[in-house]
Order: structure tokens, then C-alpha cells, then sequence
């Protein structure tokens, strides 16, 4: 049928739709390490900022452009990967462009225009003109940049969320050049906007990425207090840090169970495999485990007996739909939603202790001298960087083998859109192959300088002006700062010229 | 509000607008990446950069949003368009990546060898994407080998046939000159010396391109010149593209450079507009059957969405033109290297 291609070195045999739903998938995951990382720095930026415009104590201003050039950084990249994904709708998946077009593509260009032109406008006030504009406008920037960045994720996840669950549309024949098919037409704008999850799944989405944004400021904060540099500089960016993430992390508890009630009504089949709940009937709560397919049932797991039903009904004995409500062409994989969602839950749960203790150790600075606890911020990070990109694949493995959910609207049945059927006619399994290797390589590459350069950003730190030698006093913290900068003077005294 | 011929008749001109507006700003940043490896030194490099640093992904964000409103507006066009120029199109992302990656770390460090790689980064991803806009639009004058079913199955090397490899030159040079100018409008002393040189040997080079150009389109495009015999008013665009051009040397010999890149922002406007002319009414034009072009009326979404598309552009634009408007005013002026430059 579609041209084949044998990937030699797996020796299994690949065609277009898994080399192309490999190609999204690594291209958006990647893609997805920089919004909500900007999204979330954003707001602590917002807060900095706020607070030098409050205080007028310049090292807010120091530790908001040390922050800005870190923001930069991501938000580059955050462009650079994303044109990719606009793109890729077309090049791969033109049979689902033709079918979501009417619907999926106001809602992208909604976010071309009143986002993206937004969010890169005032990004470049936000970084090139500190010099240029006075400290109210440029706070209104970075404002600017905050809300463009938010809205972006409305639309994106506004689009998204319609395919999961479609609603103020119906699917129409068309007829182009004798040839029938279908596609889905909007019938009631608001209606297609506010479908049943885009709320619950974009304020989900924007708690993920806060908690991110917090504990990546708390990740290099911490790292300069182990290091004894930029002590001022960490405490104050750590506590704002612990702050924001122990608020979005308990949020995400709340918004999260919600989610999965609305998911349970919407999408069963998703919410089976998520908790891999095979049989229809009472559901337990598996805190891990592994999920087998053949066997259906969930081996080496622990459970919490009717959990499930009471989280989703408030009553332990009531049934919940399980996979085996639906046909087999019609079910989602099982095991690879079922432990990203797991690992999203328990880095959740992980999130909410950890920034909740150190929130009671903040006070009197006991948790700036618990250097092993300082490491613990340093790494996790990572942990939320994992948890947002695990949230997304259970959210779009979960609802294969949909790319548009099939719906009832206004008592009509309306088809779905299979991801077997979206694909573009005209581009073979060796062209995605190769397009997948120079992803990978360009990716490789630029993932490593991005390293590279954040590191050398960190290394460099916030600048120092005399007033915070004054102000921190001692002999130790002068040496301290001095060491921290301390690569060599004069490539010190370079950078200065030219931080960026 | 409209009925649904006037919609997709509105859409095609603002997609032409949003067309305009994309080749217009980021062909000078384009053009300045072109340009790049012919700077002396470093500080040269780094002035370039920093023309376009505050506003090159500013210009970017018209091409997504061009993408996102062909997307809604015409989706089987954008559907057919992108599926066809899959390899092109990925080439095109490697690039425009690789440029905003050339951009953001070149002066990270003080490292010469790593200067050297990403100054070529620079100019080798901003000629290719220059290159392949060009390729894109030769190739839909010329129409594609499109089935019935939407369907293009053709390679890139037959996509780079000797049309499309002139429109490619077209758009190189043009923006090469275009991004000349505006570099001549941000520097000074020595450097703006030099780049009036520049200017000079990239008009040379887009002239000759353009009349060949030119000549290859009446040759190879019929279709385009009789869109001419049916409607004379539309002879303005060709008169003002030419005085356009002429005008450039003409301002440039007054010493009044606005006035040069005006000119050139209206030559890229004119040259957009003809191509549009061109097209008209088809989208894709199919070379296998002309009935199975792709047209405006048969690519187009429903009438409700091009109405709603239409309300959110007309809410969207001002906000829009009014930020473009307040950066570039914020960046007037020449560069200066500062501590927040690249």
C-alpha cells in the first residue's frame, strides 16, 4: 500500500505513519522543553521586575537582567523549533489539515496574531532596550512578553483540546475536482473555543509550566548557594522560586483531579489506559505498576482498592469504564500512557512535598545551610522538565488511535479522524527518514550549545555592581563573588563589555 | 457579513498583504545575513547583527502567521503546498533554525574558530531560505503536477528546474540589495562606506537577474502576461516595479538612502503583487490538467470561519502594526554595540 521502508539497523519494518508520528512526536517534545520553561520564567521575571520598580534596590535590576539573558536564550529556541511544528501539519499530515483546516487553523492563526506578534515585539525591548526605554515601560515589556507567551498556550491549547474533544462544528462532504471526502466545518465559534476540556487542559498546562519556571529558578539559585556566589542574588531568587512552585504544585493537584474527571466523561478509553484499568467495574488506583496488554491486567502494581471510582464518582463501588467497552481498532496503547501518566502523578506528588517543606524551611534561612536539600532544587528540575513532556505524551498517546475525537453534536453522530488517515499522500517513508536524521542531528547539536551556553550564562552570573558589595559587607562574601567570577579577570572584564 | 466568493477574494489579498509584509521586513534581515561574510571584521559582523537582532524574529512571525492564516483560510492549499514541497520545505526549517541559532550564540564566547562556524551558519542559512522562497514561488508560477486528488508527487531535483533557479536568484538578490540598504540606514563611518559599495554591486546583480528574470516569465509563464490583455489597470504594477528599481540608484546618488530602501520595499511589493497577479485565481495551478487547479474558490474554508477569520485579523492587525511600529521606533537609529548586544 504506502511505500515501505526497511530502517536496516532496527530491522523492523517502518512505514509513513510511524516515522511520521515519530517526527512529531520528537519534534514537539523538543519543541516543548522552551514554552513552558519561558512561560514560567516569565512570571518570576514579572515579579523581579515588580520588585526593583517597588524598591528601586538596584541588584532587583541586576538579578532581572541576569535573568532576561537566560530568558533569551530559551525563548530563541522556543522560536527556532517552533516554526518546525506550524510547518509540519502541512508537510506530514495534509489529509488532516484538509479535514481540520476550517477549525484548527483560525485558532493557529489566532495565535500568530495575537500572540506571537506580541510575545516578539516586546521580547525585543525586553532584551535589547534596557538602555533605551525607562524602567516602567520596560516592565510593561516584560509583562507584554508574560501575557503574549500565556496566550499562546490558550490557542495552542485551545486547538488541541478541540481535536480531543470537538465540539461547535459538524463534519461536511466535500466534493474538490469530482473527488469526495470530508472535512470539519465551524458551526458555533465560542462553542469550538470553550470545548468541554480546553479550560481544565490549559489551566493544567499553564500550572505546569509555573511549577517549571519556579524550580528552574530555583535550580541555578540553589546551585550559586552551594557555591557560596551571588548570595543576595540566590536567596532572594530562591525564595521567589519555592514560592511560585509550591503554589502551582499544589494547584496542579487540584487541577489535575479535575482533569481526569472531565477526561473519565470525554474520554474513557483515555482514562482506562491511563490507569490501566482493563475491565469495566470498580476501579483501584494504581500507584505503579506495569500494564499487560495480552494478559489485561495491571502486573507487579500496587493498588488502592475502589479508589479510582471514588475519585471519579465520589463512590468507591461504582463502575468505571474500562477498555474493554471498546472495540480493539478503537483502544489506545496501553502501557506508554499508563506510565507517563504515572510519572507525571508521582513527580507531582514528589513536587509538592519538596517545595512545601523547603517553603516552612525558608523561614530564618534554615534551608539556605541544608546543602544536601540545596542539591535536591539543583536536580529537579529536571523532574520538571520530565513531568510536563510526560503529561503531554499521556495526553496524546492516550487518545490514540483519534487525531479528532468522533462526537455527538446536536444528536448527530460525527466521524472521527483516525491518525492512520491523516497522513500527507504524497511523502514517502525515505523522505521522513531522512528528515527525521537531521532533526535529530540538528537537535543533537543545538541541544548541546544550548547547554554550552546556559552553563556559560551561569557560570558568568548576574552582575554585581558596588552596591551589593556594600550591602553584603563581609570580607568573605567580596572573596566569594570575586572567586565566582573568577575564569580569569580579563575574560571577565570582556564579558562585560559584551554579556550576551 | 460577506458571501463567500468576496471572502476567499479578501483572504487572497490578505494573504498577499501578510506576503508583502514578510518579504519586505525579514528580506532586509535576509539580506544582511547574505551579506555577512563580505564584513571585514568582527565589529563589522557584529554591527550587522545587531541591526536586525532586536527585530529579525519580529519580521519571522509574519511568515507564521502567513502559514497559520493559508492554513485556515485555504487549508487544502496549504495542505497540497507544504506535502509538496516536502523536502524543500524541511531544508527551508533547517535553515531558518540554524539562523536563529547563528544569531543567538555567535557571540557567546570570544572563541574565533567558534565565531567562524556560526558566522557561516549565518550567511549559509539566509541564503538557502532566501533561495528556496524563491524556488517555492517559481515553481507555483509555473504550476505543479497536481492529481485529482490534490496530489503532488514530484522530487526536489525536479523542482529545481531552470525557472525556479532564477526566481531562487531573484529573491537572493533582491534581497541581498534590500538588506544592503537597510544596513546603509543603520551604520556609520567606515563600514556605511563600504556597504554603499555593496549596494552598489548587489543592484548590478539583482538588475541583470531581474531582466532575466523577466524574460523567462513571458517565455515560460503565458498565463501571467494575459491576465494583462484582459484587465490594462493592472499594467500599474509593472510601471511602478520599474520605476521602483530605477529610483534606488537615483536616491542613492542624492544621498537620501530612506528613499532608496522605500524604493526597495516597493520593488519586493510590486514583485509580490505580480506574482499574486499571476497565480490569480488558482492557488496551485495543476499542469497536469488546468481543471484541477486548485483555485481560491475550491481551496477555501466555510464562510463562517473566513467571517471569523476576518473579525480576528481586523482586531489583530492595528494591535499588531502598532507594536511593529513601536519597536522600530524604539531601535531607531544606527547601531551601537551595547552591553545587551549579540
Amino acid at each position: 500500500m504506502r511505500s515501505q521502508c526497511v530502517a536496516r539497523s532496527l530491522g523492523v519494518v517502518m512505514d509513513v505513519e510511524i516515522l511520521s508520528r515519530l517526527q512529531f512526536a520528537g519534534t514537539i517534545m523538543f519543541h516543548y522543553l522552551f514554552p513552558p520553561l519561558t512561560i514560567g520564567m516569565g512570571l518570576v521575571m514579572v515579579i523581579i521586575e515588580g520588585m526593583w520598580l517597588k524598591t528601586g534596590d538596584v541588584s532587583w535590576n541586576h538579578a532581572a537582567r541576569f535573568w532576561t539573558r537566560i530568558f533569551a536564550l530559551n525563548f530563541a529556541l522556543g522560536i527556532a523549533t517552533g516554526i518546525v511544528m506550524e510547518f509540519e501539519f502541512g508537510t506530514n499530515w495534509a489529509a488532516y489539515s484538509r479535514f481540520v483546516g476550517d477549525v484548527f487553523g483560525s485558532a493557529l492563526a489566532a495565535e500568530g496574531i495575537f500572540a506571537f506578534f506580541l510575545e516578539s515585539g516586546f521580547l525585543a525591548v525586553l532584551v535589547f532596550g534596557w538602555d533605551r526605554v525607562g524602567p516602567k515601560m520596560h516592565f510593561f515589556s516584560t509583562l507584554m512578553v508574560f501575557l503574549g507567551s500565556c496566550f499562546s498556550a490558550v490557542w495552542i491549547v485551545v486547538a488541541n483540546s478541540w481535536q480531543q474533544t470537538p465540539a461547535g462544528y459538524h463534519v461536511v462532504e466535500t466534493e474538490v475536482n469530482g473527488v469526495p471526502g470530508l472535512r470539519a466545518e465551524i458551526t458555533d465559534y465560542w462553542a469550538m473555543v470553550f470545548n468541554p476540556s480546553s479550560a481544565d487542559r490549559l489551566i493544567h498546562t499553564l500550572i505546569g509550566a509555573m511549577i517549571l519556571g519556579g524550580f528552574f529558578v530555583c535550580s541555578i539559585s540553589a546551585y550559586y548557594l552551594i557555591r557560596r556566589r551571588h548570595e543576595l542574588f540566590a536567596r532572594r531568587c530562591f525564595t521567589i522560586g519555592v514560592i511560585v512552585a509550591a503554589i502551582f504544585s499544589v494547584a496542579s493537584l487540584v487541577s489535575g483531579h479535575h482533569q481526569a474527571q472531565i477526561v473519565s466523561q470525554t474520554q474513557p478509553a483515555k482514562l482506562a489506559a491511563f490507569e490501566g484499568h482493563f475491565k469495566t467495574g470498580p476501579g483501584d488506583l494504581h500507584l505503579f505498576g506495569w500494564p499487560d496488554a495480552q494478559a489485561r491486567e495491571v502486573k507487579y502494581g500496587v493498588a488502592i482498592p475502589g479508589l479510582l471510582s471514588y475519585l471519579v464518582h465520589g463512590d468507591a463501588d461504582k463502575p468505571v469504564t474500562g477498555l474493554d467497552a471498546f472495540a480493539p481498532e478503537d483502544q489506545p496503547l496501553v502501557w506508554l500512557p499508563f506510565q507517563a501518566y504515572h510519572l507525571m502523578a508521582s513527580l507531582g506528588t514528589f513536587f509538592i512535598v519538596l517545595s512545601c517543606a523547603a517553603l516552612l524551611l525558608l523561614r530564618g534561612g534554615r534551608i539556605f545551610r541544608m546543602r544536601w536539600l540545596l542539591w535536591v532544587f539543583v536536580w529537579t528540575v529536571l523532574g520538571a522538565i520530565i513531568a510536563n513532556e510526560a503529561g503531554w505524551i499521556a495526553a496524546e498517546t492516550g487518545r490514540q488511535p483519534w487525531l479528532v475525537y468522533p462526537s455527538v453534536q446536536d444528536g448527530v453522530a460525527m466521524p472521527g479522524l483516525r491518525t492512520s488517515e491523516g497522513l500527507s499522500e504524497s511523502v514517502r517513508a525515505d523522505q521522513v527518514l531522512w528528515s527525521i536524521a537531521m532533526f535529530g542531528l540538528i537537535y543533537a547539536l543545538l541541544f548541546g550549545v544550548w547547554i554550552y551556553v546556559l552553563n556559560d550564562k551561569i557560570q558568568h552570573g548576574p552582575d554585581e555592581g558596588a552596591s551589593i558589595a556594600r550591602r553584603s559587607g563581609t570580607l568573605r562574601d567580596a572573596a566569594a563573588a570575586l572567586a565566582g567570577q573568577s575564569r580569569s579577570l580579563l575574560e571577565s572584564n570582556d564579558r562585560r563589555e559584551e554579556p550576551r | 457579513m460577506f458571501d463567500h466568493d468576496t471572502l476567499a477574494m479578501i483572504w487572497f489579498a490578505l494573504l498577499g498583504v501578510l506576503l508583502i509584509g514578510y518579504t519586505i521586513l525579514d528580506g532586509f534581515d535576509l539580506g544582511v545575513g547574505i551579506l555577512h561574510p563580505i564584513a571585514r571584521s568582527d565589529e563589522q559582523r557584529r554591527i550587522m547583527m545587531n541591526s536586525i537582532g532586536p527585530l529579525w524574529d519580529g519580521n519571522e512571525v509574519w511568515l507564521v502567521t502567513f502559514g497559520g492564516a493559508l492554513f485556515a483560510a485555504f487549508p487544502y492549499a496549504y495542505a497540497t503546498v507544504f506535502s509538496a514541497f516536502y523536502v524543500a520545505f524541511m531544508l527551508l526549517l533547517f535553515a531558518l533554525i540554524f539562523r536563529a541559532v547563528s544569531l543567538e550564540f555567535r557571540s557567546k564566547t570570544e572563541n574565533p574558530a567558534w565565531r567562524r562556524v556560526w558566522d557561516f551558519g549565518f550567511f549559509a542559512s539566509s541564503f538557502l531560505a532566501a533561495f528556496l522562497f524563491g524556488v517555492a514561488g517559481g515553481n507555483l508560477m509555473l504550476g505543479l503536477p497536481m492529481n485529482q486528488q490534490l496530489t503532488v508527487h514530484q522530487t526536489l531535483l525536479e523542482q529545481l528546474s531552470p525557472y525556479p533557479i532564477v526566481i531562487g536568484a531573484l529573491t537572493v538578490t533582491l534581497f541581498a540589495m534590500h538588506g544592503a540598504i537597510f544596513l546603509y540606514l543603520k551604520t556609520e563611518g567606515d563600514l556605511q562606506k563600504q556597504v554603499e559599495q555593496w549596494i552598489w554591486r548587489a543592484f548590478g546583480f539583482f538588475l541583470v537577474v531581474y531582466m532575466l528574470a523577466t524574460m523567462f516569465t513571458l517565455i515560460e509563464v503565458p498565463r501571467a502576461t494575459h491576465k494583462f490583455e484582459e484587465h490594462p489597470w493592472l499594467w500599474i504594477a509593472p510601471v511602478l516595479n520599474v520605476l521602483a528599481i530605477a529610483n534606488i540608484p537615483r536616491a542613492m546618488f542624492r544621498k537620501q538612502p530612506a528613499y532608496a530602501f522605500a524604493s526597495s520595499c516597493a520593488t519586493i511589493a510590486a514583485l509580490a503583487f505580480l506574482f499574486a497577479v499571476a497565480i490569480f485565481p488558482d492557488l496551485v495551478p495543476s499542469t497536469i490538467d488546468p481543471d484541477w487547479s486548485l483555485t481560491i474558490y475550491t481551496a477555501r474554508a466555510s464562510v463562517k470561519t473566513l467571517n471569523i477569520m476576518l473579525l480576528i485579523a481586523l482586531i489583530g492587525m492595528p494591535c499588531v502594526l502598532t507594536y511593529t511600529a513601536v519597536i522600530y521606533w524604539v531601535f531607531r537609529g544606527k547601531v551601537k554595540l551595547e552591553r545587551t548586544s549579540y
